[in-house]
């Protein structure tokens, strides 16, 4: 498999050309990543009782709702038959990895709905009562009925959100340790073909939700004036530093045991990263969004001495970066495995579109609704600012 | 009373007795506040896990039916009937093989042509195509693609001769794996296998994920532009089933792609391939192709 393009005139295969896969299939773990990563940090608190997240346990799990309902979004632009999507739930092949999507996208969903709803049944309960007008009829739908709430209703509401977090762990990681089995196996492409895949998507998911989580969260205390729980960003700064760890280390691990065997498959991806991927891997990905958060996060999470404003701005820096650098790892498995040919004998061009369904604008939508979903929600339940009452009925 | 054991939600309970709590309680020996008795709740408890049976019942029961082979799509076009040539007495399940002849080609292109027209492939995109390698003295190997209209048509400035230690062709056209990776990954059975080991898309059901054309190996899947749905070749599959040869097969002017029944021992192509070495692309991954080539070099991926 050794790669000529470096040195004898390229070839790429005729169908090679036009790579299969967009920015859409970027977004699509980048999104699903930070659905699992933000639900880890909410099960910090609720299953962990890690007690210094509790700001923060509330906007994560409304935080993973709102991404992952729009997970889908990006692979449905994809699709050149969107219209037959649903193919994949009513007759999933059961040797494809890809059938069981929508099995697994379902029940995560499904475990984190009930999990919201029971999180904030009691304001729900509440404002059912109180609201007027057309806000009293929503509150009265979102509570399915349920206009009164007894402190047994509410301990059995805590065990269930007890027990749905539980489940939701290894659901999360099932759904995103999926999204990097479909690249890792796929042998006929040695840069996605490797059995750490799935780890590494799993790691780098829990670090983006972190990061995603940290920096809404900075966000959200400046816009509302309030000044950010000290315990709570040392916290964050602390996971966030530790999966990064783990993420680069696993990633580390991957490529060195390729690039030391030297098999066959190193020469492509050594042409690889030598060349198309030197600026968005080398840079981007290890420099800029490992090396520098791994060396900057000890200070807001061990450091005693800084002012807090300074550790909080340090946090979001590193937020920033980490999330840079799963956008830039997303990009260099998804893109980057099919800028060489299958030829091995030359690299192919990836057209980027501004416009068009799956053009950087439509990308930039998908990644924004999210967000105008998380507005929407705070406006409807009381995610935002943390309220100690409110934590009350879901602590356990 | 473990987790499971209690109602799931009690205030639902209370609140449909909620006419009872306001002074409703005359019947049912309910009694004074009775709504939170035993008795009530268990009533509740029991419809509750009643309808969360029947509901999972029914929804593991629709979910396995989809995993049933009668259910799954692309059974209904299968199996074809084999084709019955005059003296030919059809197997139960025939099977075919395509042996492509590296030493016979000479890059003419017509094959190219034929495949297109045959199965309108749109422009930019192939079902087969052909390579040609050429090693120079100064130990130079490159290769390029054959034109449709050949060398000789196409203007392109050739190789001095007497720089060239050696130059073949390679037609590539689907391996048609036994254990195709195409059809592996399809998550919707749009990739079928014909009884006779040919590998179909079914363009009625494929959903244009993508997931084949990166899974195959040898660059031969495609999504067509036209049609918005994976693509490949089929060893022209609706021409085999009419008895004939698929389309390259019929142009090529040297005979270097040779295509019939592998199970029957009088079929040319079973002939050469008892008499000649063969050999298949990128044996390495085992999806054990179909299409066999005489004269592989190493250089050829």
């Amino acid at each position: 498999m050794e790669f000529h393009a470096l040195h004898d005139a390229p070839f790429i295969f005729p169908n090679d050309a036009h790579p299969a896969w967009s920015i859409m299939i970027v977004l699509y773990p980048y999104i699903t990543g930070m659905v699992a990563g933000a639900f880890v940090v909410s099960t910090m608190y609720h299953v962990f009782h890690r007690e210094a997240l509790r700001p923060v346990a509330h906007l994560a799990v409304v935080t993973s709702l709102c991404l992952g309902a729009c997970a889908t979004l990006p692979l449905l632009l994809h699709l050149h038959q969107p219209l037959r999507a649903f193919n994949v739930v009513a007759t999933p092949s059961p040797t494809s990895a890809m059938a069981g999507f929508g099995f697994i996208y379902s029940f995560y969903m499904l475990v984190l709905l009930v999990d919201v709803w029971l999180i904030f049944r009691p304001a729900i309960v509440e404002r059912a009562a109180t609201a007027t007008g057309a806000w009293r009829g929503v509150y009265r739908a979102l509570a399915l009925g349920v206009v009164e709430i007894t402190p047994r209703a509410a301990e059995i509401d805590r065990r269930l959100v007890y027990a749905l977090s539980v489940i939701g762990i290894p659901a999360a990681c099932v759904l995103h340790g999926y999204v990097g089995f479909l690249f890792g196996a796929i042998k006929a492409n040695p840069w996605w073909s490797t059995s750490m895949m799935p780890v590494i998507f799993l790691t780098s998911a829990i670090v983006s939700g972190i990061a995603v989580l940290t920096l809404l969260y900075l966000f959200l205390c400046q816009r509302s004036d309030i000044e950010p729980d000290a315990e709570c960003v040392r916290s964050l700064s602390r996971l966030l530093w530790m999966f990064l760890l783990l993420a680069v280390v696993f990633e580390a691990i991957d490529i060195l045991h390729v690039a030391y065997e030297r098999e066959e498959e190193w020469h492509v991806i050594r042409a690889l990263l030598s060349t198309k991927l030197r600026f968005s891997y080398l840079t981007l990905q290890v420099v800029i969004g490992s090396i520098l958060p791994l060396l900057l996060l000890p200070l807001p999470a061990f450091s005693g001495r800084l002012g807090a404003g300074f550790r909080h701005s340090i946090a979001g820096v590193c937020a920033v970066l980490v999330l840079v650098q799963v956008a830039a790892m997303r990009w260099n498995v998804v893109v980057g495995g099919q800028l060489f040919s299958k030829s091995f004998r030359g690299f192919v061009e990836y057209p980027v579109d501004w416009f068009g369904r799956e053009g950087l604008l439509a990308a930039a939508v998908v990644l924004a609704m999210p967000m105008v979903l998380l507005w929407g929600a705070m406006q409807i339940l009381p995610v935002w600012p943390p309220s100690p009452e409110s934590e009350s009925g879901a602590k356990s | 009373m473990s987790l499971f054991e209690l109602p799931i939600l009690p205030t639902l309970g209370a609140a449909a007795a909620g006419g009872c709590a306001s002074g409703g309680c005359a019947s049912g020996g309910c009694g004074t506040g009775g709504c939170g008795t035993p008795s009530a709740e268990r009533t509740s408890e029991n419809s509750r896990r009643e309808f969360l049976k029947t509901a999972t019942t029914l929804t593991l029961g629709a979910m396995s039916l989809t995993l049933l082979p009668g259910v799954t799509a692309g059974d209904d076009m299968l199996p074809l009937p084999p084709p019955g040539g005059e003296g030919h007495v059809p197997a139960a399940k025939p099977m075919y093989g395509f042996l492509i002849d590296t030493t016979k080609c000479i890059g003419a292109g017509k094959c190219l042509t034929a495949c297109r027209v045959e199965n309108s492939v749109p422009d930019g995109q192939s079902r087969t195509w052909v390579e040609r390698y050429v090693h120079y003295k100064d130990g130079r190997v490159e290769v390029d693609l054959v034109p449709e209209t050949g060398y000789a048509g196409s203007g392109e400035v050739q190789p001095a001769a007497e720089d060239v230690l050696q130059a073949y062709f390679v037609p590539k056209l689907c391996n048609q794996c036994v254990d195709a990776p195409c059809n592996q990954v399809c998550p919707v059975h749009a990739s079928i296998k014909s009884p006779e080991g040919i590998e179909l898309v079914d363009t009625e059901r494929c959903i244009g994920c993508g997931y084949c054309v990166q899974a195959c190996p040898y660059g031969i899947r495609f999504m067509n532009h036209d049609t918005g749905v994976a693509d490949k070749c089929n060893w022209c599959y609706h021409r085999v089933m009419r008895n004939e040869q698929p389309a390259c097969v019929e142009a090529c002017p040297t005979g270097a792609r040779v295509f019939g029944r592998i199970d029957d021992p009088d079929s040319e192509i079973s002939k050469r391939l008892a008499t000649v070495p063969t050999n298949v692309l990128k044996q390495h991954l085992g999806t054990l192709p179909l299409t066999r080539y005489v004269g592989l070099t190493d250089e050829v991926t």
